[in-house]
């Protein structure tokens, strides 16, 4: 879009008078920090209210998968290779930039490719990719258990920490703990999933937008949504129709469930959510790190005074939070949501303003 | 972590396709969209073409909230 269109749009967002205040929450991590950095939320008419909701994929992954990953590294000498978002992700006891600090090997790679080409040039070492993301992700970590499948790399496995984020959204709003009145949904993710996929929250009088990423698509998304809100039109549109189908990448989503099947998983804040996990099916058990490793992790203990739960559900935004800039910042985070780029806590701490 | 970068498909080499965007070459696996043609824009995630972006959406949006701030303005008076 041309810079003076959205320069117009813009100036009529910010003069936007709203009927009522309305609560809208925006469900994907890279929104949360566009929003910031692109300025438009400083565009939001008054009585317009944003939530971070669970779209960090760092954010929302519980201490118990990094407790595993770093008992099976230790127990049976492995490798760790991972995005390098989870370097500093406190565990229940450690985290795994402490444990590279005293010898563990975590290698730290672009791609789940990038872990299997680590497997192959080192054979005598047990090379486990931790995998962890959202719908975006996720066909490219099938993609790389078929490729190891094809090539018989025996000393490569994957630890899945993979999420569907539509049952997670359908949590929040069956909790109701917190007042939403509609979403603004994620590109990428739908960029998989397609549009349909989030057609559910009408059920809950929800509307919805999924956005892109640009400054454009920011304020477009929001103008839309609340057109929505004040008229009352109960759907799901479409706003990133560039990179978005209807039925989303079809061939992504069969790669994922030819790998992958649905399976309970739990989110950090909200729980346990039944088939918002996808676990490796057993046909694949070779590669699957949690079996080709058993261990007994220590039990898992919750930081305290850490309210990243509370966050991800939507209950506090980051300032509420007694540590926030305090005792937890960026260079020593207490709770991921600081750790994490697309972190909410890191969002704020890198761009809010009293 | 859903980030994903647009890029323009410069040529093919083997299964893989060679992407590029602000004059930086990656090798991407091309795998979710096998009919991929050289000077195609995609979104690029993790090393992996996730999907073909559809340009003359792009126009079709442009025209049409040029034409919503057009109704809005003439609203306000």
């Amino acid at each position: 879009m041309n810079r003076e269109l959205t320069k117009k749009l813009a100036t009529i967002l910010k003069k936007r008078k709203l009927s009522k205040n309305f609560n809208i929450m925006e469900v994907c991590g890279t929104h949360t920090v566009e929003f910031f950095k692109s300025g438009v939320k400083e565009l939001f008419p008054e009585g317009l209210r944003l939530i971070d909701g669970p779209g960090c994929p760092v954010c929302v992954t519980a201490n118990s998968f990094l407790d595993r990953a770093i008992t099976i590294a230790r127990e049976y000498n492995a490798t760790i290779a991972t995005f390098g978002d989870m370097l500093k992700v406190p565990s229940s006891y450690s985290s795994l930039a402490k444990e590279k600090a005293k010898g563990m090997d975590v290698q730290i790679v672009y791609s789940p490719l990038d872990a299997l080409t680590l497997a192959k040039e080192n054979s005598s070492r047990e090379v486990i990719f931790l995998s962890v993301g959202f719908e975006t992700t996720a066909p490219s970590e099938a993609l790389t258990i078929l490729e190891a499948k094809k090539n018989n790399i025996k000393n490569f496995s994957l630890l899945s920490c993979n999420k569907l984020t539509p049952p997670a959204v359908e949590a929040l709003i069956n909790s109701g703990e917190v007042k939403i009145d509609g979403f603004i949904l994620p590109g990428h993710v739908s960029t998989i999933t397609g549009r349909a996929a989030w057609d559910f929250i009408t059920k809950y009088n929800k509307p919805g937008i999924i956005s892109g990423f640009e400054a454009h698509d920011l304020i477009t998304g929001v103008i839309e949504l609340l057109d929505m809100l004040e008229s009352g039109e109960n759907s799901v549109k479409n706003g990133y129709k560039i990179a978005v189908k209807e039925e989303g990448n079809k061939k992504a989503q069969e790669i994922i469930f030819s790998v992958f099947e649905k399976a309970p998983s739990e989110w950090r804040g909200i729980g346990m959510i039944p088939d918002s996990g996808l676990a490796i099916k057993e046909e694949f058990s070779f590669f699957d790190a949690e079996k080709k490793f058993p261990v007994t992790p220590p039990p898992v203990k919750e930081h305290a005074g850490c309210r990243c739960g509370d966050l991800l559900r939507g209950v506090i935004t980051p300032p509420e939070c007694p540590l926030f800039g305090k005792a937890c910042v960026p260079e020593n985070a207490i709770g991921p949501c600081m750790v994490s780029s697309e972190g909410p806590c890191s969002a704020y701490y890198k761009y809010w303003r009293k | 972590m859903c980030l994903a970068v647009p890029m323009t498909i410069e040529r093919f080499e083997g299964n893989y396709a060679v992407a590029s965007a602000k004059g930086v070459e990656v090798l991407v696996n091309y795998a979710m969209t096998p009919d991929l043609k050289i000077k195609d824009k995609v979104l690029v995630h993790a090393g992996f073409v996730i999907e073909k972006l559809d340009e003359d959406q792009a126009k079709e949006i442009e025209a049409t909230w040029e034409e919503y701030y057009k109704a809005t303005e003439s609203q306000a008076g």
